[in-house]
Formats: C-alpha cells, sequence, structure tokens
C-alpha cells in the first residue's frame, strides 16, 4: 500500500527547546497507528506540525503525494486531515448540530450572493448540510442531543462530538489526540470498536496518540515511541513491548 | 402621516440600526471590536454627499456608492490590521475613526472642513429608511445563517478548531469587517441624506463607542437583539428629553449593569421568535414558573 503520510527528518525547537527532532514516520493509506511516549515528548507537537499550526523547522511533510510542510490550519483541513484536541475544543456556545453543519460546511457548493439572496442553491445546500450533520450525529449516537448547547454536553459525549465534527469535513487521515483520555475501561473499548467502524466506513486512515496502552494494543497494528521529541522506536506492538528502551523510558531508566 | 418629529425619530433609528447590523456581524458574531465604525460612516455620508450634490448621482447609487466607498475602505486597513490579536486590532480601529474625522476636517476643498457639508438634498424619509432597515436586517440574516455566517461564529467560539475544519480564519475576519464597514457606511449615506447638512465632528469616538454599546446591550450573537438595542438606545432618549444631556452617562452605567448581570446582553446568543414567544406567553399563562 502506498504512503498516505510521510515526515522525513521533521524538527521544530520552541527556544532552545527540541520539540520534535529529526522525526520520520510514514502511514500507509487505512493504517491505525498510535503514537505514544512521555508526557513533553512532542506527541502533540507533531499533530500541530502536520495541520499547519506549526511550522516545522526543517524536513519534509508528504500527505497522498503533495508537499504540505507550509500548509496553514484550514488549508490541510481542505486537503483531507482532519484532527481532534487533546483539550477538547468545541464550538461551546452553538448547538451541537452546528457544530458538525459547521464542518460539513466545507463542502457547501454555494456562494456568498447566493447566501445573501437566499437562492435555491443556498437553501439546497443548508439543507443537505444539515441532513449530512444529523447523519453524523447518528453515527456517534447523539442525534437526540442536536439542539443542545455543544458546552453543556457532558465530558465523554464532547469527545463524540468533536470525533464526529472531524469525520464530517470528510477527511482521508484521522488524528485523535487523546481519544480515551478520562475514560474508564468500558468506553475505551467502545472506542476501539468506534474507530474500526469508522475505518470501515470511510476507509479513513487514522495516527492516533493515546495513553491507554490497552486501547492503543487493541486498535493499532503498528505503533512509534518518542522520547525527548526522537523516535525511540517504531514497529508492530509486539516488537513495541520487549523493546528495552521503551520499557525503560516508560519505567524508569534504571530498570532497563 | 407623520409628523415631522416622528418623521425623525424613524429615521434616527432606522439609521442607526443598519450601523448597529453591522457592529453586531463583527462584534456580535465574530467576537472582533472595532471604535472606528463612526468613521466608515463618515466616510459613507461624505462619499454619498459628494456623489450626489457634485456628481449629481441619483439618491440610491450615491448611497450606494458611500458604502462600497466604506466597504473598500475597510478592505484595505483591514489587510493590514486584521491579523493583530483582538485589543490591538481595536486600537487600530479607535485610531482609524479619528484619523477619518480629523482628515475631513482639514480637506476643506472637499468636504467643507469642520463647517461641514452642506446643501445635500433631502432624500431619506421614514419611508425609505424603514425599508432600507428591512433590506439590511434580512440581508444580515441571511449572511449570518449560511455558511459564512456560521464561519463567524465558530471563529469567536474557538479560532483554532475553526481553522482544523477548514475556515480560513483571516479571510473570514476581513469580510466580517468588510461588511460591518458597508453597513456603517449605508447608514452614513442615508442619514446625510436626512441631515442635509454633515460635519466631521458628528462620527467621532463617541458615536462609535454608541455603536458598540447599542450591541453589548441589545445583546452579542443576536440580530433580533441589535434591534432591541437600538430601540432601546435610540427611543429611550426620546422620551426622557430633559435628561437627554445625561445620556451617555446612562449608558455607561446601563453597560456595566448589563455586563455585570446579564454579560450576553438583553438577548444574547438567540433570536426571537414567534414560536418562542408563543411558547413562552403560554407557559406564563400556566403559572409554573420552573422555567431554568
Amino acid at each position: 500500500m502506498a504512503d498516505l503520510l510521510t515526515l522525513s527528518n521533521v524538527s521544530k525547537a520552541f527556544g532552545g527547546v527540541h520539540a520534535i527532532d529529526d522525526f520520520s514516520l510514514s502511514l500507509p493509506e487505512g493504517a491505525i497507528q498510535g503514537l505514544i511516549g512521555p508526557n513533553g515528548a512532542g506527541k502533540t507537537t507533531i499533530f500541530n506540525t502536520i495541520t499547519g499550526i506549526y511550522r516545522a523547522d526543517a524536513g519534509e511533510i508528504r500527505f497522498a503525494g503533495e508537499d504540505i510542510t507550509a500548509v496553514q490550519p484550514h488549508q490541510a483541513a481542505q486537503k483531507g486531515i482532519a484532527r481532534t484536541f487533546q483539550n477538547i475544543r468545541l464550538f461551546g456556545n452553538l448547538s451541537v448540530l452546528e457544530n458538525v453543519v459547521i464542518a460539513c460546511n466545507m463542502h457547501a457548493g454555494y456562494h456568498l450572493a447566493d447566501a445573501l439572496l437566499r437562492l435555491p442553491a443556498y437553501r439546497r445546500a443548508k439543507a443537505e448540510a444539515e441532513e449530512k450533520a444529523r447523519g453524523f450525529l447518528e453515527i456517534v449516537g447523539l442525534q437526540d442531543k442536536a439542539g443542545e448547547r455543544a458546552a453543556s454536553l457532558p465530558y465523554g459525549h464532547q469527545r463524540k462530538l468533536e470525533i464526529a465534527r472531524a469525520m464530517a469535513t470528510g477527511p482521508r487521515l484521522l488524528l485523535l489526540d487523546e481519544p480515551a483520555a478520562g475514560m474508564n475501561a468500558e468506553e475505551s473499548r467502545e472506542l476501539v470498536d468506534f474507530i474500526f467502524r469508522l475505518r470501515e466506513q470511510f476507509a479513513v486512515t487514522v495516527l492516533l496518540i493515546e495513553h491507554h496502552m490497552d486501547v492503543v494494543t487493541n486498535l493499532c497494528e503498528r505503533c512509534t515511541v518518542l522520547n525527548f521529541g526522537r523516535t525511540l522506536a517504531s514497529g508492530s506492538m509486539e516488537e513495541i513491548r520487549k523493546n528495552p528502551e521503551v520499557v525503560a523510558a516508560y519505567l524508569g531508566g534504571d530498570e532497563a | 402621516m407623520l409628523n415631522a418629529f416622528q418623521e425623525g425619530v424613524v429615521v434616527v433609528v432606522c439609521v442607526n440600526l443598519i450601523a448597529v447590523l453591522g457592529m453586531s456581524v463583527l462584534t456580535g458574531f465574530t467576537r472582533l471590536f472595532s471604535f472606528g465604525n463612526a468613521g466608515f460612516m463618515s466616510i459613507g455620508a461624505y462619499t454619498a454627499a459628494i456623489c450626489s450634490v457634485q456628481l449629481r448621482l441619483p439618491f440610491p447609487l450615491a448611497v450606494l456608492c458611500g458604502a462600497a466607498m466604506a466597504g473598500f475602505i475597510a478592505f484595505l486597513l483591514g489587510s493590514l490590521t486584521i491579523r493583530l490579536r483582538g485589543d490591538y486590532f481595536l486600537i487600530s480601529c479607535l485610531g482609524f475613526g479619528e484619523c477619518v474625522r480629523v482628515l475631513f476636517n482639514y480637506t476643506k476643498g472637499l468636504t467643507g472642513g469642520a463647517n461641514g457639508y452642506s446643501g445635500i438634498p433631502y432624500r431619506t424619509t421614514a419611508a425609505v429608511a424603514f425599508f432600507c432597515a428591512v433590506l439590511a436586517f434580512v440581508i444580515a440574516w441571511n449572511f449570518i445563517h449560511s455558511k459564512y455566517g456560521q464561519s463567524l461564529s465558530a471563529i469567536r467560539e474557538n479560532e483554532v478548531a475553526a481553522a482544523a475544519n477548514g475556515i480560513d480564519v483571516v479571510r473570514c475576519k476581513k469580510m466580517s469587517f468588510v461588511f460591518s464597514a458597508i453597513y456603517a457606511g449605508w447608514a452614513g449615506g442615508l442619514y446625510a441624506h436626512y441631515l442635509r447638512h454633515i460635519t466631521p465632528a458628528l462620527f467621532n469616538l463617541g458615536k462609535s463607542s454608541e455603536l458598540i454599546i447599542t450591541t453589548v446591550l441589545g445583546g452579542l450573537g443576536s440580530l433580533t437583539g441589535s434591534v432591541l438595542g437600538t430601540l432601546v438606545v435610540q427611543l429611550l432618549p426620546e422620551f426622557f428629553r430633559g435628561l437627554a444631556e445625561y445620556r451617555m452617562l446612562f449608558y455607561g452605567i446601563a453597560v456595566v449593569l448589563v455586563i455585570l448581570v446579564r454579560p450576553a446582553g438583553l438577548y444574547g446568543y438567540r433570536e426571537f421568535s414567534i414560536t418562542g414567544a408563543v411558547r413562552f406567553v403560554r407557559r406564563l399563562g400556566k403559572g409554573d414558573g420552573q422555567d431554568g
């Protein structure tokens, strides 16, 4: 399978701190891959660099054969990279449905004049976006909450809403930043099934940051371990678990 | 039908409503504060007046030119300042508004300087003003409920998430800024053709503040709230004529109270709807006051 996403020798420093240092990764189309490592290892920085929030100091990022090293965040989304955030970022004062409609709007085909004059093209596209959004709410089981304020949802539902919103942009690559944070074992198991279903239904490739090792083990074919912005190990889950350096990084240096 | 006083009240309310609707899109929906919108009103007023008097353009075309000129200047200014963070953007708008006022004071040949520009034909009747206000409301309503308006709300709620969902934040903010300037220019053009004589001092910082105060008072993120705010701010002084000198004092107190007691404004983050009102009245009728 061709690689959907490749990072080659990407570096990003903040002042003197090398958040990511000479980092490389290749993600085949259709894969579900994990990105793990201790706090501060640079995992979220990698997501931010891929989605254009940060600009890499060095190295190259390619997505579907195209150089996306210097894209703006909205361009990354338009090219087919969707993401969720470690600290959930919803449109809090808007309704649950509006949150997803806004993501669907990316593909709504009407112009400013259509909207200002309320022409048929606008009304049709608006109805379509709403219907599509309701479909995504159904997938995450929030169809009954469509009219509620997003910020008033319980934490678990907010996470689901964020994933629904990300999927509504129609991505080829989904970046999930700690989707299981704050979930209990039961909810984590549901999440694993849910992500498998997403891949089946939408043929989406997934890269996820996660601390719940059972989630990573159940979900990911391959995994990359980061420490201090560098790749510590990369391979199948089996290889990762047996790697002495990984064990040392997670459990403390002396025990290796 | 209406006497001169009533006609004047209707025109002033409608003209201000148009400017406030523009402000509402910028401040209420995008959360960008501009203390320079009186400057755009001024540009609209003078452009329309000059088009009308010097170029002898018909009234609708003159007002259109005023609105377009305000929008064009906002586009240029926005290209420079829209990337600034909230408070810096606010200051840059404030500076711009004052620049316009001072500039029009000095360009005696074109604008008549501090003495003002006179001889503008009287064209903005109550009917014209009312028609324009309704049109402005409908267009703003359509804009806010389209993908463009929803993008603005998304930016207000969370800029990073908005960008991650494919929204070009800079472009949308600029669009919102230009939209508000066009509305201010539209209002200014109408106002000039009502007053027949305009001076730069009409569009000072106090006017910009009044527009913001009206928007905040009426409710952020609500167009119907802006209508309510405009009615309150423009009509109350008419009822309390004797206290008109103190109106800025009362506005100030009202804003402090609103921010303390009802931060979203009188009618924030929701729109007035007939069905909602009927439901509310029914609930009152049943007497179960358990509404959260």
